[in-house]
């Protein structure tokens, strides 16, 4: 089922009767979501990210703009039929009822054709626990299992129905790194196996890219940039979707360009670019780095750490709008931790370079 | 550790509660165990000097009592009706409120005026409601000034005149009365109680029904009564008790008379009785059949707690 998003627009009124103005959460979004994929809704707090699964799963209207699922027009169906799996952020397991009776909930209000026996419910609810793991915890309460816990029951009262459409709102915010780690990997392989389009949401950047095929960046209430996560983050529109992208972050340096040279300080780190000459914001990914002892870029050498496989290195610049700028270098590579000052050349394919005013990305050749 | 002087301080602190509830609570409560166990025990034989026996004859005088089954039956049929009657209204009225939003303050205020208005001046206005003013009722020659404006809706509706207090009056019109009554006054604690527990139900409960396509009655069913179960034990238990301590009501409708003009005593309660005991000055009777209604209060509430242990949730 694909989902269409069409000009959707939600706006808040402002609480406060004295203060005029209005909240815009989520601004003109239009996107298509393709059957049967499993999309990222990315962005810090407050970027409508959440306003725009709540509206997909019909529990909040749109003030504009149009929702479809396939080709149904589903923007004034109330959430009870639109057949969607929603996971709550703080979950909302009924606290009264077991892990069993929460899972099989949705089954018991299936009506007419659907209807299912006792022994199809239990066995579906069987099955979607055995999904998320929680099937020796069936006659628990909510309140005797931990938050991952509860949180994997939420995933199999949403799954069990075998919903339309999929949404999760930042389904993995309460599992500890290692479940996370896993828990994600378990979405995509349920999602996988069950072909259902899946919608979530999240604020952490490395979840979103893992799991997602295509990701949405936001950034108050404004969509930033969509793509395939690897495209978006080897590509981005604009110094935004680039600082949100990667761990660690992007170098973001500032600069000028003069006569087709861009200069970081007084060292000219690209020659020979068609870009007119200007001052500049400077993005070069941490893997964008390579060190050479004739490179131009000269930073000051903080300290080395050594991760394993790769090596990353501290420096420091003044043209840095970051305190440190940090390289990740292949461990291969013999470092002299002695020396004050490491030089480097940059890879083209990491380095960006975004307009001073609008933060916009400057596309650029070499010639 | 505390050491004595501290002690002493806190004793110093606590004494005037500690008197207060010794004078008032505790020797009453003591008082009355000793008076229920002295045979035939008068307060007024007991001033002029007169010993008595200690016995259980009290309390066998009082269960011999003709009035005391009539009082009995009085006030469990009023308990067994009101408390589910005016608790399943309390939770129908309660849920309609949460779920507007125009005037529900001024609903909310509305509903709740019965609880802060005096239950005899209540009782007075529900007599008059049901009061036929005239004379010779029954009679060939009957005057009737007005029937009341229960019995004019019922007219309206083309029903027939029914006696509901008057002279003459049927037991189970007397008992409808009485009902209507108490469950109307019972409805705004109730009430408010229930409604402050529906609005601290967490709304993503509903919202995660909505989205599994729950049907409403069961929503209501299966998520609002039991997440609203601690409050509705409360009612209950609450509801019982103040249901067998039922007396102001009936003397509100009935006055003194606790029943209509030709059968007075007829609609008596247990506190009733009590009262009753204590005119005649048989403290010793009145002080057994307290005891006893402490017990059945006692079992009652114990049945209730035990059942709500499976049925309260959390």
């Amino acid at each position: 089922m694909k989902v269409v998003l069409q000009n959707l627009t939600k706006i808040f009124p402002s609480r406060n009767k004295k203060v005029k103005g209005e909240v815009v959460a989520v601004n003109d979004f239009t996107f298509e979501i393709p059957d049967g994929k499993l999309i990222g809704l990315l962005g810090p707090s407050g970027c409508g990210k959440s306003t725009t699964l709540y509206m997909i799963s019909g529990l909040q209207k749109p003030t504009s703009g149009k929702i479809f699922f396939g080709d149904d027009d589903v923007t004034e169906l109330s959430t009870e039929n639109r057949g969607i799996g929603l996971v709550f952020q703080n979950y909302a397991l009924y606290p009264h009822m077991t892990v069993k009776q929460n899972i099989m909930f949705p089954l018991q209000n299936l009506q007419g054709a659907d209807k299912l026996s006792k022994a199809e419910m239990l066995e579906r609810a069987e099955t979607a626990a055995k999904l998320v793991q929680i099937d020796d915890l069936m006659d628990r309460k909510p309140s005797e299992l931990s938050g991952g816990q509860q949180q994997r029951v939420a995933i199999a009262r949403a799954l069990v129905k075998m919903p339309r459409v999929l949404l999760l709102d930042e389904p993995l915010s309460n599992l500890d790194a290692r479940l996370r780690l896993q828990t994600r990997e378990e979405i995509r392989r349920i999602q996988k196996e069950t072909g259902i389009t899946t919608v979530f949401v999240t604020h952490d950047q490395e979840e979103a890219m893992s799991i997602s095929d295509m990701i949405v960046v936001m950034k108050l209430g404004v969509v930033q940039q969509i793509g395939k996560p690897q495209d978006v983050y080897d590509d981005p529109t604009n110094l935004f979707v680039a600082k949100f992208l990667g761990t660690p972050p992007i170098n973001v340096f500032n600069g000028r360009v003069k006569d087709g040279t861009v200069y970081i300080g007084e060292d000219a780190v690209v020659t020979g670019t068609d870009v007119s000459d200007r001052e500049v914001i400077i993005g070069i990914r941490p893997e964008g780095f390579e060190l050479d002892e004739n490179g131009p870029l000269q930073c000051t050498l903080s300290n080395v750490e050594v991760m394993g496989r790769d090596v990353s290195i501290v420096s420091k610049n003044d043209a840095s709008v970051n305190p440190v700028i940090r390289s990740i270098i292949n461990s291969d590579h013999k470092i002299d931790t002695t020396v004050e000052t490491v030089r480097y050349s940059v890879k083209l394919h990491k380095f960006f370079l975004f307009d001073k005013e609008t933060e916009e990305r400057i596309y650029f050749e070499v010639k | 550790m505390v050491d004595n002087k501290q002690q002493w301080k806190a004793w110093i602190y606590l004494s005037p509660a500690i008197v207060l509830l010794l004078i008032f609570t505790v020797w009453p409560i003591f008082n009355t165990v000793r008076m229920a166990f002295l045979e035939n025990y008068s307060g007024l034989q007991a001033a002029g000097g007169k010993t008595f026996e200690f016995g259980i004859q009290n309390f066998v005088k009082v269960v011999k009592y003709r009035k005391f089954v009539s009082c009995l039956k009085n006030t469990v049929i009023l308990c067994v009706t009101t408390v589910p009657i005016s608790t399943l209204l309390a939770l129908l009225i309660a849920v309609a409120l949460n779920s507007i939003k125009p005037l529900q303050k001024i609903l909310q205020t509305i509903f709740f005026l019965p609880y802060v208005t005096n239950s005899i001046a209540i009782g007075m206005v529900f007599a008059a409601m049901f009061n036929i003013v005239g004379s010779f009722y029954g009679t060939e020659n009957e005057i009737v000034v007005t029937a009341g404006i229960v019995n004019n809706v019922i007219e309206f509706l083309g029903g027939k005149t029914i006696n509901w207090i008057n002279y003459g009056s049927t037991y189970t019109a007397n008992m409808i009365v009485m009902i209507v009554y108490i469950v109307w006054n019972a409805l705004p604690f109730k009430i408010l109680v229930l409604l402050g527990g529906l609005q601290s139900i967490n709304k993503q409960y509903y919202d995660a029904a909505k989205v599994d396509s729950t049907p409403r009655r069961r929503v209501f069913t299966h998520i609002t009564v039991p997440l609203l179960s601690p409050m509705l034990a409360y009612v209950i238990i609450t509801g019982f008790i103040g249901g067998f301590k039922e007396y102001t009501s009936i003397v509100g409708i009935f006055g003194e008379n606790m029943g209509p003009a030709d059968d007075a005593g007829r609609l008596n309660t247990m506190v009733g009785f009590i009262y009753d005991a204590l005119e005649t000055n048989s403290q010793g009777r009145a002080s057994a059949a307290a005891l006893i209604l402490f017990g059945i209060i006692l079992v009652v509430t114990m049945i209730n707690t035990q059942v709500s242990k499976k049925r309260v949730h959390y």
